[in-house]
């Protein structure tokens, strides 16, 4: 078991050193400090998105709502700033329709006992559609003046680091936390690997998921409210978007496993790092856009056909669940 | 003498004669028929998505324009999903609504359903984006000029500076993007000392328009213009340059509808060195203008075919504080 896990996050390091090592010796202006920064700054917010994904995938569950949650409680709170209410109720607002939304969706997957994708398939397209439809004239809500103090959570430096990369520093560290020194982050993984015997074992499975829920969509919001104060407006427009696709390729092409049970932090780091490089070079080679697509797919079945290779499913492997 | 005297009398009898006869009109012979070809038209109303300014000035052009004669109005909102778009276009062929009109996301996905609506006697006038199929009328910006007349900018804000300059596109395959680009090369192929450093799609997305334009600047610290394809975009290509301390070395240009907060209040932060405004309140009367005449002439689909390019206009500094440039969206 431990070879298994260990070989996957092996290749991807491999392949992201490679490309690293690779670029830095044939792309003037890649390897150094201030385009490193950018780099990382350009994949923070997936980062952070990428941690809260792994922590719903590790117990085995996916969350594809995400990207509605980063966008609508943060418009939500744009909004009522702009249109004169406190800030304080504002913000409140946007969290507590973040934190209700994912309680929700955990109610819905842990007691009504609709699979995950479903639920949370659903729940996305009904939250995203509710804010286009009802809540914003626009898809784009503007930065107000009112929230001008928290736009450092976007822009800005401390350190000489960009303060997106602090956030998802920070976030890194909460969710390695939870998972490696919390109790509820060893029932995390329990569930993942086996949910019956987890019950069975006495674990609170239900509030777990319910928790997870939660805590995927307020780091999606945390993730929104950094975005929208990088560029000084949300755009709603961004669920129509894919990356709520690029996110389980960070979690994916990290290692962590879709069948749940394995994987902890490294591994989004691993991941996020690949496709932030990835990108950076394809964009200081003035890459075309739909050769840009090629190479982020060549890579990725690359990944997944160097796994499968090197680790032969078989009964002994394979999970109950496993896609 | 008596001649006069007699025509002054003709002329007095004449004021004494009651008013009404005077002011009994001769009948007007265009009305009867205008009114007649409007009432209960209906046309179909198809944006990429109704959340975006563009798509509420113009609807809120065809209402106020259209409704008062009678003529019914549907819209139908794909929601920026392109295959959506198609289904419902689709759908408004069955329909068979007098007229529709389609603002394309790209210039091939609607083209053949386009084709058959004109062929199923639907008349199809496009908005700002034109597919590569001709219909009856494109209402809309002249994109080769709009890239031109950037273009022409940032060559002018480049002169004297390093001739560096980068792209942000939006999807390459949109109207928008594939001629303002065929402008901007024209303007390029005459100044041989701009060089673009980088040319890349952000896809409509600020957040990836960020992206590339802060990877840019760090490669080429020197970039004196960035050309954007769409403010609502460039939002982020703006932020970039602001946030690597740029903003007075980098002229920024984009392009937009006009609408205040997009558009003037931008360009006065300082955020946008030049912004092309096609003025959105303009481009929904041309395209009422425009359905009136089609079908008060009772025009066929594919008797004629015609274009009504959006004047442009350029909003920098100078004017942007000015009256009447932006339009403001109702709440």
């Amino acid at each position: 078991m431990h070879r298994f896990q260990l070989s996957q996050q092996m290749i991807v390091s491999v392949i992201f050193v490679l490309l690293f090592a690779g670029l830095s010796l044939l792309l003037p202006g890649f390897a150094n400090t201030e385009n490193l920064l950018t780099l990382l700054q350009n994949v923070a917010i997936l980062g952070i998105l990428g941690l809260g994904m792994a922590v719903i995938v590790i117990g085995r569950g996916v969350d594809l709502s995400m990207i509605a949650s980063l966008a609508i409680p943060v418009a939500l709170t744009l909004q009522l700033a702009d249109a004169g209410h406190s800030t304080a109720l504002a913000i409140i607002a946007g969290l507590a329709l973040s934190a209700l939304f994912g309680a929700a969706n955990g109610w819905l997957i842990a007691y009504a006992e609709v699979p995950p994708l479903f639920v949370t398939l659903a729940s996305g397209l009904f939250l995203a559609g509710l804010g286009q439809a009802f809540l914003f004239s626009t898809e784009a809500v503007v930065w107000p003046e009112p929230l001008q103090f928290l736009s450092a959570i976007g822009r800005g430096r401390l350190a000489g680091i960009p303060n997106s990369i602090w956030i998802f520093a920070l976030v890194a560290v909460a969710v390695h936390a939870f998972l490696s020194r919390l109790t509820a982050g060893v029932f995390t993984y329990s569930m993942g690997d086996n949910p019956m015997a987890a019950r069975l074992a006495g674990i609170p499975v239900r509030i777990m998921v319910i928790v997870q829920y939660v805590s995927s969509a307020l780091i999606a919001t945390l993730a929104g409210f950094v975005m929208a104060a990088s560029v000084g407006s949300m755009s709603t427009r961004i669920y129509n978007s894919t990356w709520i696709y690029d996110v389980i390729l960070v979690v994916v092409l990290g290692g962590i496993g879709l069948s749940g049970g394995r994987g902890s932090v490294t591994n989004v780091l691993i991941g996020t790092l690949l496709i932030g490089t990835l990108l950076n070079g394809l964009t200081i080679l003035d890459v075309s856009f739909p050769v840009q697509n090629l190479i982020k797919g060549f890579v990725l079945l690359a990944a997944i056909m160097a796994d499968t290779v090197l680790n032969p499913r078989n009964e002994e492997t394979a999970q109950q669940g496993d896609i | 003498m008596r001649n006069s005297l007699r025509i002054l009398a003709m002329g007095v009898a004449l004021l004494a004669l009651p008013g009404v006869t005077v002011a009994k009109g001769i009948k007007e012979p265009l009305r009867d028929g205008y009114y007649q070809a409007l009432k209960g038209k209906k046309v179909a109303f198809l944006p990429g998505a109704m959340a975006m300014d563009l798509a509420i000035g113009w609807l809120a052009g065809l209402k106020s324009e259209l409704e008062p004669q009678g003529v019914e109005i549907v819209v139908r909102d794909p929601n920026f999903n392109i295959q959506a778009g198609a289904q419902a276009l689709t759908q408004l062929i069955a329909e068979k609504p007098d007229v529709i009109v389609v603002h394309n996301p790209d210039v091939t996905t609607y083209a053949k359903l386009i084709k058959q609506a004109e062929a199923n006697g639907i008349l199809i006038v496009q908005i700002n984006m034109a597919s590569l199929q001709k219909s009856t009328a494109y209402v809309g910006v002249d994109w080769v000029e709009m890239g031109a007349v950037q273009a022409r900018h940032v060559v002018e804000a480049c002169k004297g500076k390093s001739g560096k300059i980068a792209i942000v596109q939006g999807d390459l395959t949109a109207a928008a993007s594939a001629y303002t680009m065929s402008g901007i090369e024209s303007v390029l192929a005459e100044n041989p000392d701009i060089k673009v450093v980088s040319n890349q799609s952000a896809s409509w997305q600020s957040d990836k328009a960020k992206s590339i334009t802060q990877t840019v600047l760090k490669q080429n610290p020197d970039l004196c213009g960035i050309i954007g394809f769409w403010d609502n975009m460039d939002r982020g290509t703006a932020a970039a340059v602001d946030e690597a301390g740029l903003s007075d070395q980098v002229y920024v240009a984009t392009s937009g509808g006009g609408e205040t907060k997009a558009a003037c209040d931008m360009v006065k932060s300082g955020a946008y060195d030049l912004n092309v405004v096609y003025s959105v309140p303009n481009q929904g009367a041309n395209l009422a203008s425009t359905i009136k005449y089609l079908l008060s002439a009772g025009v066929k689909p594919g008797e004629i075919s015609g274009q009504m390019y959006t004047t442009l206009t350029p909003v920098t500094a100078a004017n942007a504080g000015d009256e009447g440039i932006c339009w403001t969206m109702k709440q």
